[in-house]
């Protein structure tokens, strides 16, 4: 199956469009919570807080005995929230460290969760097949309501982001001085916390409680990269995570049996490794060119600059000297002394060296210069 | 001219734990002061101004501003902290960051405009950063860095201005540019409070003094209790300073 034959397929296929759409959507609010997760750097909070989802899917099925996604979905809110403020509890009134806690809840929940999981499979019960599926997610059993949901959920939360933009950023930069100004911060943590906890329990149904918090963190550590402003940091986390959630249902689609959720984080992934590597002021590669690039111009203006004493040392600046005494004070090479040659700071005349006019002012300058570039 | 009190604190005890950090602080800061708070490590001078302002829950005591609570009197009061305190390769802008001392004033929702823009570059062109207005922030010195706290207190136009530490870990270039900057809020009649760590510099920058150390040691103009007797008494060591008249 071709590209062009796939996006048909899209748009007719009433299945594979709510797919696509729903985990595009789910990309999208994720990526941009997931921003302000990182930026507060609770990057594990989503972690604990979809693990911790766990037992309440079981116990919601436990009381109601159905498998609607809502009513699951509705005790995941609840337990993940519980989790959430067991969570902060811990921080505030033990010494513990938020990493010690956050991992404490996480594997406690989650251990509950799946204690209770193997206690419902051993019910005489025909209803209780497919309730691991929130284990890693199932984007196949995504039906139009739950695109609904989750686009209304989107909707509500890009309201209040926009709503709050201002509040939000200076929280997430600097909560004491926020205080100071007037603003209580506790209704914008708790607004900031509740959003991430209800875009992590939306996409338990696609992801799974596993590999979630990916869903938040990837898109946003990618956009983190090729941008120093918020506003484009949120919009850019959200592309990604729309763009994994489109590439990655594609993928699964057109291969057979290939689980979605796990795929859309691994697309995901790629655009983390991407970002990392080829952002242009963040990126490793960008990074490492430009610390070679500017060790060679050092080695050359040193060269310069050692010539430059030399040839002080004579009425004459174009004094030719013997190419030896270069070898003798320093090692230079052959590549350097050709590119000043290039330059037409320096002439070579067989086995003599001499400064040119232009080698001779441009030395004498590098001192300033370099100065002057390190303001 | 200093009989107005302007920060007025009253039974001030704050404890994280079992300790007290704070122990029955009663303190008047008169209208008009540049004041040093200056105590060792873990005398609770950060903790002081935290207080003050808010951030912390202090087990009692209250604070008034100009005689009424400090609650309904917070557009008077500015704040600087500590550099080290947040994240600065957070994604945003020098002006960005200065913008924000406005919004307190504009509440919640209100997003800034032009004139909150005109506001915060004036602040910025008094630091000296205008150059550096659109420079990511992590890009700046310590030193510009805390001159960008120092314009987004500035922007609040305040009465009172707190500073926890402004000089920590700038170089002399910016400590006297921020000292000149301090000395001009004084004599435009505003009242400044710095947690300071250089006795040294003490006489030469300040005219009033709070020595702290969990309990108050001594307050009032420098030139009266700036002295070996105060200093020992709140180090605890034989200190001696040269104070130059």
């Amino acid at each position: 199956m071709d590209i062009k034959e796939y996006i048909q397929l899209v748009f007719s296929d009433y299945t594979l469009r709510t797919i696509t759409l729903g985990t595009a959507i789910l990309g999208a609010v994720c990526g941009m919570l997931g921003s302000f997760a990182v930026l507060r750097k609770q990057s594990l909070l989503g972690d604990a807080i979809s693990h911790a989802a766990l037992p309440g899917i079981a116990i919601a099925f436990l009381i109601t005995g159905a498998k609607d996604s809502n009513t699951l979905l509705i005790g995941a809110l609840i337990s993940g929230l519980i989790g959430t403020f067991w969570i902060r509890g811990i921080i505030t009134k033990t010494h513990l460290k938020s990493d010690t806690a956050l991992g404490l809840i996480l594997s406690l929940f989650f251990g509950f969760g799946m204690l209770l999981l193997t206690y419902i499979q051993k019910q005489p019960n025909a209803n209780q097949a497919g309730l691991d599926k929130y284990l890693f997610g199932q984007a196949a059993t995504l039906l139009e309501s739950d695109v609904w949901m989750m686009a209304i959920v989107t909707g509500i939360c890009l309201l209040i982001m926009l709503l709050f933009w201002k509040e939000f950023k200076i929280l997430l930069f600097d909560a004491d001085y926020t205080k100071t100004l007037g603003f209580n911060t506790k209704i914008i943590d708790i607004l900031i916390t509740s959003f991430i906890v209800l875009a992590i329990v939306l996409g338990l149904q696609t992801v799974g409680v596993v590999l979630m918090s990916a869903m938040l963190l990837a898109p946003a550590a990618a956009a983190r990269q090729w941008t120093n402003s918020l506003a484009v940091m949120v919009f850019l986390a959200a592309v990604f995570g729309a763009f994994s959630g489109v590439f990655g249902t594609a993928i699964s689609a057109s291969q057979n049996n290939l689980s979605t959720g796990p795929v859309i984080v691994l697309v995901a992934g790629v655009f983390v490794i991407f970002s990392f590597i080829f952002s242009p002021s963040r990126g490793l590669l960008f990074k490492q060119i430009r610390f070679i690039k500017n060790r060679r111009d050092l080695q050359l203006h040193k060269t310069l600059a050692f010539m430059y004493n030399i040839a002080e040392t004579h009425e004459d600046i174009s004094h030719p000297h013997a190419i030896r005494i270069l070898n003798n004070f320093q090692g230079y090479t052959k590549g350097t002394l050709q590119k000043l040659v290039e330059k037409d700071y320096v002439k070579l005349n067989g086995n003599l060296w001499s400064l040119t006019d232009l080698g001779f002012k441009t030395a004498a300058n590098l001192y300033n210069q370099q100065t002057r570039n390190n303001e | 001219m200093k009989d107005k009190i302007a920060v007025k604190v009253d039974d001030l005890t704050v404890a994280y734990n079992y300790k007290p950090v704070l122990w029955d602080i009663d303190l008047e800061i008169p209208e008009g002061v540049l004041m040093a708070i200056v105590g060792p490590n873990g005398a609770g001078k950060s903790t002081l101004i935290k207080s003050i302002l808010g951030i912390l829950d202090p087990i009692a005591g209250s604070i008034s501003i100009y005689d009424k609570p400090y609650e309904k009197q917070r557009a008077l009061v500015a704040y600087v902290p500590q550099k080290g305190s947040v994240d600065w390769d957070f994604p945003t802008t020098a002006l960005d960051v200065v913008m924000m001392g406005t919004y307190g004033s504009l509440g919640w929702i209100k997003r800034p405009g032009q004139k909150q823009k005109k506001a915060a570059l004036e602040a910025l062109e008094k630091v000296g950063m205008l150059p550096f207005k659109g420079r990511q922030i992590s890009q700046l010195s310590g030193g510009q860095q805390q001159r960008i706290f120092l314009a987004r207190a500035l922007v609040q136009n305040a009465s009172i201005y707190f500073m926890d530490e402004p000089f920590q870990g700038v170089d002399a270039t910016t400590e006297i540019a921020i000292i000149n900057i301090l000395k001009e809020l004084r004599k435009a009649g505003k009242t400044v409070i710095v947690v300071h760590h250089d006795l040294q510099t003490v006489p030469e920058y300040f005219d009033w003094v709070t020595f702290l150390n969990v309990k108050k040691i001594a307050t009032g103009p420098v030139k009266d209790i700036f002295n070996d007797d105060n200093l020992t008494k709140t180090y605890g060591i034989n200190y001696k300073v040269s104070v130059q008249e």
